[in-house]
């Protein structure tokens, strides 16, 4: 069956990028433009072990700006389309994301985020939230998924295609280098089988019949002669995307009912947070935590309520602010205590969480 | 009494209409470019098959300019962009639609690797010795001693380097089954038949096909029509040699 690679459900240990790549295939996706970075680089080494197996392609290009264009006209073509990179790359890959933000373009980008900032180290960090989110000139009009763990990537990058062609705005699976590299157990499986539709995807050029005597033809644009122009085009494209927003954002919360100190943090820190709530627990200190599963659009509301409620908040990222920065006009108004741990590129345990905590209390 | 003949303008099929007049200043070659390109369409009846991709810079003002699909997307960037249509969908005919700043400089790279990797594409670059939509700057193919809006007094050389030879590096680097010319657009039935030439190898699955077009700025330039010709058809063919520079296993065009 050369286009079901994965058949049923199957429990697997594997890397972060593994994966990936196995997501990317379950979804359908048609081609991957890429360009080697660590950590992201074995997604493309597994897809393309697995793509001409299962009729799919791949092209290396010779930088992240062609890799990203190249995507984007992958995906006008009518092509599930998708590139992943890291770094230096995911910030020269902002113009053709800045592009495809514009244009409503559906491409799929999979950050495995690293150290910053310039090249800094290859392993760990995140430090691309504030890029991924809001790099380019533009608003920000992207779908972004923190992902927390192998489970996750694989679950998120399968959704990703879908929310991507759904609403028609760029989306972004945001893992990290620990994601990426370290192998965990999750469940693989044919999307179908979880009662999953991939959304249809079509082309926006190339398309049928010809232009000018059977259709109209499509004639993108994505230059604007007047100030006004533009301002009802990007007018007209926050409006859409505001309008989808609420269908698309997505947060979970760990023990949050009583909780008198929030953690609020995202991706692999959740998983020191979860760690840290049970022994805060054991030790009689009510603790939970609010993660964000999706950082654009931002889970603005049911942040706001647990907080309220709480006595004290702790933001804790592996960056100087950057997720802080994301989430703080959620809460703005509130006069719950805050206080944070930010280490950029370092990665944070549980027994950090659970002194500072104590510490604060 | 004599009758008056009133002549229509004789436009390809594959032009939009209703986005004519085009936007170019009067006298532009990205027209006459854009008329050989047309007319090569019309002649390869490839109109419903042809995506057109056009870049920053004055091209862009072609992104309604055929009955063809089309894409206008950033400086520089319109060879990956058409790269990745190609890539996804190989029976669809790519075009992309370039200046010299948008191929020779911010695009450089793309260009160079999109023929080393004999992308079965087809790139069109218009040579205007400058850049036309931002006002007259030097570009790579500014002539030496030419005077630009950041060449003030005269392009010099030794410190900006020699023109880019587009075609004569992209013939260099593709392997035999590219297409590789320079026309111009005082000559439109060579540029046309170059154009066809270029077409014909994206179709029959060849490889990469670069047509590099003299092309005029009169706004920029400054110059009335007759000088504006002079410039294109005296000094630019000194550096600029106009010829087919690799052509597969096919008649060569003087
Ligand atoms: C990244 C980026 N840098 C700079 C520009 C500004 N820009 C717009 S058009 C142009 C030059 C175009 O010149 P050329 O490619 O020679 O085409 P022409 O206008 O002469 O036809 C530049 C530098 C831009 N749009 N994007
Ligand atoms: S500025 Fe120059 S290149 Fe641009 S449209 Fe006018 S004449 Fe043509």
């Amino acid at each position: 069956m050369a286009n079901k690679p994965i058949q049923g459900e199957k429990r697997m240990f594997m890397t972060g990028n593994e994966v990936c790549a196995y997501a990317a295939l379950a979804a359908g996706a048609d081609i991957m433009y890429g360009y080697p970075i660590t950590p992201q680089n074995e997604i493309m080494h597994y897809w393309t072990r697995l793509a001409p197996k299962y009729n799919r392609s791949f092209l290396q290009t010779e930088d992240e700006i062609s890799a990203g264009f190249t995507t984007c006209g992958g995906v006008l073509s009518g092509k599930r389309a998708f590139t992943a990179t890291a770094g230096p790359g995911n910030t020269l890959m902002q113009e053709p994301m800045s592009m495809a933000e514009m244009m409503r373009i559906p491409a799929v980008f999979i950050i495995q985020q690293r150290g910053g900032p310039s090249t800094a180290t290859v392993i760990y960090s995140q430090q691309e939230v504030t890029m991924t989110c809001y790099g380019a000139n533009g608003e920000g009009l992207r779908i972004v998924y923190s992902t927390a763990n192998h489970q996750e990537l694989y679950d998120y990058t399968i959704k990703a295609f879908n929310t991507a062609w759904k609403y028609r705005f760029p989306t972004f699976v945001l893992g990290d280098g620990y994601q990426a590299k370290m192998r965990e157990s999750l469940t693989i499986y044919d999307p179908e089988l979880q009662g999953i539709q991939m959304v249809d995807t079509y082309p926006l050029v190339g398309l049928p019949g010809k232009a000018g005597a059977d259709r109209d033809p499509a004639h993108l644009r994505n230059t604007y002669n007047t100030e006004e122009e533009l301002y009802e085009v990007v007018k007209d494209l926050v409006t859409t995307y505001e309008k989808f927003a609420p269908e698309i954002v997505e947060h979970t919360t760990k023990e949050c009912d009583d909780a008198e100190v929030v953690i609020l943090c995202h991706g692999i820190v959740s998983r020191a947070a979860v760690e840290a709530i049970g022994e805060l627990r054991a030790a009689g200190i009510k603790a939970g935590m609010f993660r964000p599963i999706t950082l654009r659009p931002f889970p603005t509301a049911p942040l706001r309520n647990v907080v309220q409620k709480a006595k004290k908040l702790l933001i804790v990222e592996s960056a100087e602010g950057q997720f802080a920065r994301l989430a703080l006009p959620s809460l703005y108004g509130l006069t719950t205590p805050m206080e944070t741990i930010f280490k950029p590129g370092q990665g944070i345990t549980s027994d950090e969480i659970v002194k500072k905590i104590k510490d604060m209390a | 009494m004599t009758t008056a003949t009133v002549l229509e303008p004789k436009m390809p099929k594959s032009w939009r209409q209703e986005t004519k007049p085009h936007k170019f200043c009067p006298g532009c070659g990205h027209g006459d470019i854009l008329k050989a390109l047309g007319t090569a369409i019309d002649e390869l009846g490839i109109q419903d098959r042809v995506v057109f991709g056009c870049d920053i810079g004055c091209s862009l003002l072609s992104w309604d300019f055929f009955n063809c699909d089309a894409i206008q997307t950033h400086h520089g960037r319109t060879t990956p962009v058409m790269t990745g249509i190609k890539r996804a969908r190989p029976e669809l005919i790519c075009i992309a639609y370039m200046g010299d700043g948008g191929g020779y400089a911010i695009g450089a790279q793309h260009l160079v690797n999109a023929a080393s990797r004999n992308e079965k594409l087809t790139v069109i670059l218009a040579n205007n010795a400058q850049y036309g939509m931002t006002g007259g700057q030097m570009a790579p193919t500014s002539l030496p001693g030419m005077k630009t809006e950041t060449s003030p007094y005269g392009r010099d050389v030794d410190a900006t380097g020699n023109p880019t030879l587009g075609p004569e590096m992209v013939a260099a680097i593709t392997p035999a089954s590219a297409y590789v010319a320079r026309g111009t657009m005082a000559n439109i039935p060579q540029l046309t038949r170059m154009m066809k030439k270029a077409l014909q190898n994206q179709i029959d699955g060849n490889g990469f096909s670069f047509v590099e077009a003299l092309s005029a700025c009169p706004t920029n330039w400054r110059m009335n029509a007759a000088k504006t010709w002079e410039f294109v058809e005296k000094e630019m063919t000194k550096y600029f040699k106009v010829g087919e520079l690799k052509v597969p296993a096919a008649k060569q065009e003087g």
